[in-house]
């Protein structure tokens, strides 16, 4: 039962032969740009990996530029063999290699798919690694003296600038940490005391956030401090109050940056995806119909062409059998002289 | 008298056509270049236009621009006459717009030299500018509910978080400005009636800056007020203290960015300078040539190619001659309008006293 035949007369062939060198040409430059967008990814989550617990997600923009390295090579050779075909004499070189040619293609054309479904799939991982990144971003944020920390105040104050963004959830985060550092405080002072007494683990806690958390597009000079003390500052209201420091918090901030990006990748190498898989389709075609061909006197003939011999469950079941049987047979051949073995030693 | 005289083949006239073809498109997209150049460099100096005073500073991009379209049309049209210099019938065509053309050549190269000059003399009027915009800025920090004023706090916060700098000289512009809008101000409150009683124009001043002054590689909390009250803050020391705010004044900040940017494109005007002044000498020696080809009996013969007829001086002042011939063809006109009648009373006046000379001699 073969799936999908097509009549290909010779002008046909010859004409699937040219659409087809074209069309490889372009996957290549698609298989490139696929590459390039995989770097691009790589290095904006390298950027922000110190506000990153695991790099998990790294795996979308390796995949992607092992595609696209992969889709260059594929394409190359899909060129080559399709400038061969229309040749009688030089086509049957590829006989042997076309195989696993195609077991390979296939295999990287739906490890593309893949990846756009993973980019999508991996937000619920960027968010919990994003969430525990910034929480020890915002705890370390005091110790710039410690060694391996003492940049982390920096990085957490850029990237509030940057993403225009306050604290993990919101700005309230702040005011659950202790982000002055203890050398900064006058212990002698009454309020430093009174502060510290008043939590258990004696932490100097404040109603106040770091500067990088004001908002420029405010009318009135930034407040910081005292923020839950309506009376500590001139007409202010905590509750209504919504342009003095960026409301967002930052976690919201870079998931929303990171998806939109891979949102975006996403929609063109799933372009990348289609062009890719209508080379192989076409290439296969190509094969099948100049296969018929071969060994006949006049080239010119009317030949078919199809995408599988057998139906697709009876294909499946040819490819995976010399896996499995290159799997599995090592065991049965160390079972049998394991077996024999044993009766000539007994 | 001919200038750098050279003898030329046809062999060598082909070839120098080839070239010259390659080479003015080359000075075509060098032309593109230096438009796009004078595109980015506008809109640089555009995004910051509100804390610039004067728009002077424009005349180096709005050249750049106007040079870029003007190269690109007259680098065109030194193709298209090359690709007809080597057809005997179709190049006399271009003889008079030729003259034309290597005038205007020669006027882009010397504004692309004034274009380089200015971007280095302009540098005081842009400071100058900027000294006036920033302090307008700054004094318009606080008018966030005055129409037209509304977004200097917004701009120039901004501005001093992006460039890394605080104020206009230093931070201490910050104190001699009231920054803070009365309409935030408590004037029931002791500290703030005592501050506006303190100086003459009856403003809030005060030793505090902008939270946007504060430098994040500082390894302290931002310490924005009180400024020079070392009590004011724990092991706080207000002379020595070097990484709370932005040191720099954003007038140096913005300077060295635009010096920065005019700079660097310095080498690309100077070497697209060098590929016009190529392209319209060996256009002028491919026109001679050609010409002197041409009024040989065999069109394929060897010809001389030079880049001026006569000496220097000679053809300046034959052109001054021409020019003066153009202006004054004005003034010749009434000239021209009596000596045809002073010539035809002459005429009249002569024939009589021929006449009267012609009968006694026959007679």
């Amino acid at each position: 039962m073969v799936v999908m035949k097509m009549k290909f007369p010779f002008q046909k062939r010859v004409k699937l032969a040219q659409g087809l060198w074209l069309l490889s040409w372009c996957a290549t430059v698609a298989g490139a740009m696929t590459f390039t967008l995989g770097c691009v990814l790589k290095t904006e989550l390298r950027r922000r990996a110190e506000v990153m617990d695991n790099s998990d997600i790294h795996v979308v923009p390796n995949t992607l530029m092992i595609v696209g390295l992969a889709s260059l090579g594929i394409n190359y050779f899909a060129s080559k063999i399709c400038q061969d075909a229309l040749d009688a004499g030089r086509f049957p070189r590829w006989k042997n290699f076309l195989k696993p040619y195609f077991a390979v293609s296939c295999f990287f054309t739906v490890l593309m798919l893949l990846s756009v479904i993973m980019s999508f799939a991996m937000k619920g991982s960027l968010e919990s690694s994003l969430k525990v990144g910034l929480r020890n971003g915002i705890r370390f944020y005091k110790d710039t003296d410690t060694p391996g920390r003492c940049f982390q105040k920096q990085n957490i104050d850029r990237l509030q600038m940057t993403f225009q963004c306050c604290g993990n959830n919101d700005f309230r985060d702040w005011f659950e940490v202790q982000w002055i550092s203890n050398r900064y405080l006058d212990f002698s002072s009454k309020e430093v005391k009174d502060r510290i007494k008043s939590n258990v683990d004696g932490r100097y806690l404040v109603d106040g956030v770091p500067f990088s958390c004001c908002n420029p597009s405010s009318p009135r000079p930034c407040i910081q401090y005292q923020l839950t003390n309506n009376s500590a500052h001139y007409n202010y209201d905590y509750q209504t109050e919504e342009l003095n420091i960026y409301l967002r918090g930052c976690r919201e901030a870079l998931v929303n940056y990171y998806m939109g990006l891979m949102n975006t990748i996403g929609a063109g190498v799933l372009s990348v995806f289609l062009l890719q898989g209508s080379v192989l389709v076409s290439l296969r075609f190509l094969q099948t119909a100049m296969e018929a061909v071969a060994g006949k006197e006049n080239t010119e003939i009317e030949t078919e062409g199809y995408l599988l011999e057998k139906s697709v469950k009876d294909t499946v079941k040819e490819y995976l059998d010399p896996v499995l049987k290159f799997l599995l047979l090592k065991n049965q051949v160390e079972e049998g002289t394991t077996s024999t073995a044993g009766p000539a030693h007994a | 008298m001919v200038l750098l005289k050279m003898k030329f083949t046809q062999q060598r006239r082909v070839r120098l056509a080839q070239g010259l073809w390659l080479l003015s498109w080359l000075a075509v997209m060098c032309g593109a270049f230096i438009f796009c150049l004078g595109v980015y460099l506008k809109t640089e100096l555009l995004r910051r236009a509100e804390v610039m005073d004067n728009a002077e500073i424009h005349v180096v991009p709005n050249i750049l621009m106007m040079v870029g379209l003007a190269s690109i049309g007259t680098n065109w049209v030194a193709s298209r006459v090359c690709q007809d210099s080597m057809d005997a019938s179709r190049f006399p065509r271009w003889k008079v717009l030729l003259l034309v053309w290597f005038g205007a050549a020669a006027l882009l190269c010397c504004l692309l030299v004034a274009v380089v000059v200015l971007s280095y003399a302009l540098q005081g009027r842009l400071e100058e500018s900027l000294k006036v915009g920033l302090r307008n800025g700054i004094r318009f920090y606080k008018d966030t509910d005055v129409p037209g004023r509304c977004f200097q706090k917004e701009t120039i916060d901004r501005l001093q978080m992006e460039f890394r700098c605080c104020g206009n000289n230093n931070f201490k512009d910050w104190f001699e400005v009231q920054w803070v809008s009365n309409r935030y101000l408590d004037f029931t409150s002791k500290d703030v009636k005592d501050r506006i009683r303190s100086n003459v124009d009856g403003r809030y001043l005060l030793d505090s800056v902008p939270f946007s002054c504060c430098n994040p590689a500082s390894p302290r909390p931002c310490l924005q007020h009180h400024l020079t009250d070392n009590s004011a803050h724990y092991n706080y020391e207000y002379q020595a203290e070097e990484l709370n705010l932005y040191s720099r004044g954003c007038r140096q900040a913005l300077i060295d960015y635009y010096m920065d940017l005019m700079n660097s494109t310095g080498p690309g005007v100077l070497s697209v300078i060098l590929i016009q002044i190529s392209v319209l000498v060996s256009l002028r020696y491919l026109q001679t040539a050609v010409d002197g080809a041409m009024a040989l009996e065999n069109p394929e013969g060897n010809s001389e190619g030079y880049l001026l007829e006569k000496g220097l001086k000679e053809t300046l002042e034959e052109v001054k001659a021409n020019v003066l011939d153009m202006l004054k063809f004005g003034q010749v006109d009434p000239a021209a309008e009596e000596s045809p009648e002073a010539a035809g009373g002459e005429k009249a006046a002569d024939s009589p006293t021929e006449k009267a000379a012609s009968p006694p001699s026959t007679s």
